[in-house]
């Protein structure tokens, strides 16, 4: 840590000259030197300090806007009219406004990472006090918080040290949302910078949520051989009393799983989880299972497999508490951010309010202090099982085919469904005892259930179609890893040259939520298809769960078939929402540890080192949440290119290149100042694809970057190659604008690339020391 | 025929589709524009029709009109294998963020096309991208040859059934022959 708070406060002082009571004296920072490295350019910035680099960004990927919206009703003027170029009473238009929405997103899901970490490091000093160090690897990760000392220039050493940087980024976030207040700021690509440091503040906040549980609650320690965890609703032993934990924040499960132990019923009862949650409890607990991801919540409710309900923050459905009423299952509300209007019984005593719960005289309650949450989940869990039974909420099958006879065949079922589904003509084949079509919507169904909501007669359509899957449901039995955290320096230095010169042909990294278009299968085999060609794969969150959701032909998940170190054809499950940062801290310690550049408060430089020289890109197949939106924006800001599903279009903006302008590609040349036409490497920083063939075709060639060697070059065309002409059926077109020298074709396909080039008129470049920055030229310099 | 956005949700327009209400209107489209461009997603491989595969209706269409195709997503190969090889393959938002430039001059460099067609992309994409098309390329004219209707095109079909829609598609390529 770099600065401190100095503070003195005297309540009584008796001296020769005199007394003094109540002093209190504020001496504001003292800077800590004992990080030699120098302090860069832009430490703690600003709205608009890092402005210049994120419009660079944007010139080159300019927003295409899709508004899910013609209006603007955010103020009373409105709502206005906006429609093709109208400007609304406070003088916006709809480029503006589509972008204060993008901003708008940022900013919640940036504040919800830092309030969540604001709460586990408030909760972690109290428990563990100021001084308490940061280890999230031991001797092999030195480097321990890439992000927050790119971004604020301070090397953290104790919880302490959170508590202040988090200030800065809250400081931040409020200036941010203040710009979306009306006549505030009033251009598109003003907007646009401000959602990037939206997503500054989100990776920070991100990493030090991590930074201080993994730390402090013990969690695996950037472990390539993190434990391998039981996941699915098979693996749930439904003899023992289960308590469920939904949610992201892990501090009430700590307090379930410490009674449990101290109880010593850890092996006599079951925690389970879902959302980020889980993924969190089972690094603090090995025994603790997971249940699934976000879009289960229903499934698992509904089938009476919870005794108590645990809802922490983030993600929980809003009606689970309801939910769970119709199932008996009492719910404990943990986090201050969602009471559900639970009466606040955090003061009172625990056999009171567990006599209150296990006889039902209240369906929830509202308890704000982990430990309690422990003692009454894990009692009111024990005394309710046995009345309980297991009680759901799913009707029989011969129910189902009665109920289904009451079908009105409007279907708005149908046209409620945000996955298109074809629900009407499922039920009209129940109602005649075919459950077959049924069953076929298990699968690619979110679970949101809309179509219940839709449907005139009220039809439980979510509960026929978890009746049908039951069996598939119960013979969920998979493997997740557990979450390892950080990557380490020396797997860093092991693969910072490979990375970099191309030779590994990319980083891919699977993460977000599960509103996938069809299920969660495509995780699973787009991380599969660039595992097995030696990229390397890292997931987080519910993509994590997902990925180890199914097997290969030798009945082995994911992460057992593939070593779990940031290695070439390695598998990665880094861990919850919060654990993003690690991704964008690998490349950010690729430029530390491997290229030796300084990253203190040096944010410009490192982005364009990583923008054009390491092939990372994200994936978020089944991104849904304003969270999602800030993660992303803190990818795009360091110039690492995001894909997300056919859902994710409904983040209405995307940032793309075109390829078909050659003036949009040029880069300095840092050894000379000459302008180079590197071609779109990469050629989009956001988009929607629309396929899991599509998705994997546009990882690889997003992976390509200007400093590719000619070798490293020649791997990566050759993955683009392959798997254009595997999923599309044809040779790409675009092959010359990734040829720089003939050097960089693939030898295997040479007859046939060079044919091309021809027809295409191609020229030969050079590959350049690639920057966007003028400041990085050596002989400019000189 | 609902002129109703298919999903229910998809009411936030002031500026609403003309229905198409017999195919005949939408070939006059056609006919009347200079340069008609024709945008197939991915569900036109997995939807059939009376037994025949969307993307079957869609090649009779276009070798009848001679309309130029892109393929979005990965189904470029599903029309080479049918013997109909489309003017481009690209993603849905790469084509349709250089329609939304009006410097932009065509697959061809020869000019920008004046209306533009989809079919076959997930609804909700569609719909967002006919909107981004509404607000930033205003005067340009969208239409979409899907059964469900898109209140954010100038021009769409209304919600129809599978047998309408086959009857629709085949009477345009009909009028073209």
């Amino acid at each position: 840590m770099t600065s401190k708070n100095v503070n003195i406060k005297i309540g009584e002082l008796n001296t020769n000259i005199g007394q003094i009571k109540n002093l209190e004296l504020s001496v504001g920072k003292v800077i800590n030197n004992s990080w030699e490295e120098p302090m860069g350019p832009t430490p703690m910035p600003h709205l608009t300090t890092l402005r210049s680099w994120d419009m660079k960004l944007l010139k080159k990927y300019k927003p295409f806007y899709m508004p899910d919206c013609d209006l603007c009703c955010l103020c009373t003027y409105g709502k206005c009219d906006l429609t093709a170029g109208k400007r609304g009473a406070c003088g916006l238009n709809i480029a503006d406004q589509s972008s204060r929405i993008v901003l708008i997103a940022c900013c919640i899901g940036a504040a919800t990472h830092n309030g969540h970490a604001r709460h586990v490091v408030d909760h972690l000093i109290e428990k563990y006090g100021r001084r308490f160090p940061l280890n999230v690897g031991g001797l092999n990760v030195k480097v321990e918080a890439p992000v927050t000392r790119l971004v604020t220039g301070i090397k953290p050493e104790t919880l302490g040290d959170l508590d202040d940087i988090l200030s800065y980024t809250e400081s931040q976030i409020t200036h941010l949302v203040s710009v979306a207040h009306t006549g505030q700021e009033a251009n598109n690509l003003d907007f646009e910078s401000k959602a990037f440091h939206a997503g500054r503040m989100d990776q920070v906040g991100m990493e030090i949520a991590d930074l201080c549980q993994i730390s402090a609650l013990g969690f695996p320690k950037a472990d390539p051989e993190a434990p391998l965890i039981q996941m699915g609703i098979g693996t749930v032993d439904t003899n023992k009393p289960v308590i469920m934990c939904i949610g992201h924040n892990v501090v009430p499960s700590v307090g379930i799983i410490d009674f449990m132990k101290d109880q010593k019923l850890d092996d006599k009862m079951e925690v389970v989880g879902l959302c980020c949650t889980a993924i969190d409890n089972t690094r603090y607990f090995e025994r603790a299972k997971i249940v699934g991801p976000i879009s289960w919540e229903l499934r698992f409710i509904r089938g009476g497999f919870a005794d108590v309900v645990v809802l922490d923050e983030q993600c929980v459905r809003t009606d689970a508490s309801l939910e769970a009423e119709r199932v008996k299952a009492p719910v404990i509300a943990a986090s201050e951010k969602n009471c559900i209007g639970y009466e606040d019984r955090t003061n009172d005593p625990v056999d009171k309010i567990v006599d209150d719960l296990v006889n039902y005289r209240v369906p929830g309650v509202l308890i704000l202090d982990p430990e309690k949450v422990g003692e009454v989940a894990v009692r009111v869990a024990k005394a309710v099982a046995p009345i309980r039974k297991k009680m759901k909420s799913l009707p029989e099958l011969d129910q189902i085919k009665e109920l289904a006879k009451k079908c009105r065949h409007c279907n708005m079922c149908q046209r409620s469904c945000p996955q298109d589904l074809a629900i009407e003509p499922a039920v009209k084949a129940a109602s005649e005892g075919d459950y077959s079509k049924l069953a076929d919507l298990y699968e690619a169904c979110i679970g949101c259930g809309r179509c219940e909501e839709a449907c005139p007669v009220k039809l439980e359509i979510h509960s026929f179609i978890l009746k049908v899957g039951e069996k598939k449901m119960l013979a969920e039995k998979n493997f997740c890893r557990s979450g390892r955290g950080a990557i380490q320096d020396n797997e860093i230095r092991s693969v910072g040259g490979p990375l970099v010169l191309g030779e590994i042909p990319g980083i891919v990294a699977l993460v977000g939520c599960a509103n996938y278009p069809n299920g969660g299968k495509d995780v699973y085999d787009i991380a599969r298809e660039f595992a097995l060609r030696r990229y390397i794969v890292c997931l987080t969150g519910c993509s994590a769960m997902s990925a180890g959701s199914y097997k290969n032909e030798d009945g082995k998940t994911l992460y057992e078939e593939f070593p779990g170190g940031f290695e070439a054809g390695g598998v990665l499950n880094n861990g919850s929402c919060v654990s993003n940062p690690h991704i964008a801290g690998a490349a950010i310690k690729v430029a530390s540890i491997f290229a030796k550049r300084n990253l203190r408060g040096n944010y410009e430089e490192i982005a364009d080192y990583i923008h054009n020289r390491i092939g990372a890109v994200g994936l978020a197949w089944g991104a849904y949440s304003q969270k999602a939106a800030s993660i992303a924006a803190g990818f795009w800001s360091l110039g690492i290119p995001v894909l997300v599903g056919p859902h994710g279009s409904k983040y209405r903006r995307m940032l793309l290149g075109r390829s078909d302008k050659p003036e949009n590609w040029e880069v300095l040349d840092a050894r000379t100042g000459d302008k180079v036409n590197v071609g779109p490497a990469p050629e989009h920083l956001f988009q929607t694809v629309e396929t899991p063939q599509e998705a994997m075709v546009q990882i690889a060639k997003l992976c390509m970057r200007p400093n590719d060697t000619w070798k490293g070059r020649m791997g990566k065309l050759t993955h683009y190659i392959d798997l254009t002409k595997r999923y599309y059926g044809v040779m790409p077109t675009d092959i010359h604008q990734f040829v720089r020298t003939p050097a960089d074709i693939p030898i295997t396909m040479k007859d046939e690339i060079v044919a091309i080039l021809k027809e295409r008129d191609w020229k030969e470049t050079k590959i350049p020391d690639p920057t966007m920055l003028p400041r990085m030229i050596r002989k400019a310099k000189e | 025929m609902s002129c109703e956005p298919w999903q229910c949700a998809e009411i936030a327009s002031t500026k609403k589709a003309n229905p198409i209400q017999k195919p005949e209107i939408a070939v006059a489209m056609i006919k009347k524009a200079t340069r008609p461009l024709l945008i197939v997603g991915s569900r036109a491989v997995t939807q059939t029709l009376e037994g025949k595969p969307v993307i079957d209706y869609i090649i009779d269409l276009a070798n009848a009109s001679k309309v130029p195709v892109v393929a979005t997503a990965h189904i470029v190969g599903d029309f080479v294998k049918r013997g109909y090889q489309p003017a481009a393959f690209m993603t849905a938002m790469d084509i349709s963020n250089r329609i939304v430039d009006r410097t932009w001059q065509g697959l061809d460099g020869k000019g920008h096309p004046d209306l533009i067609m989809y079919i076959g992309l997930p609804y909700y994409m569609e719909a967002l991208i006919l909107s981004g098309l509404k607000h930033f390329a205003p005067d340009l004219k969208t239409m979409t040859l899907d059964n469900k209707f898109h209140v954010h095109a100038s021009w769409s079909f209304p919600n129809a059934s599978a047998e309408e829609w086959a009857s629709n598609l085949t009477t345009m390529t009909s009028k073209f022959l």
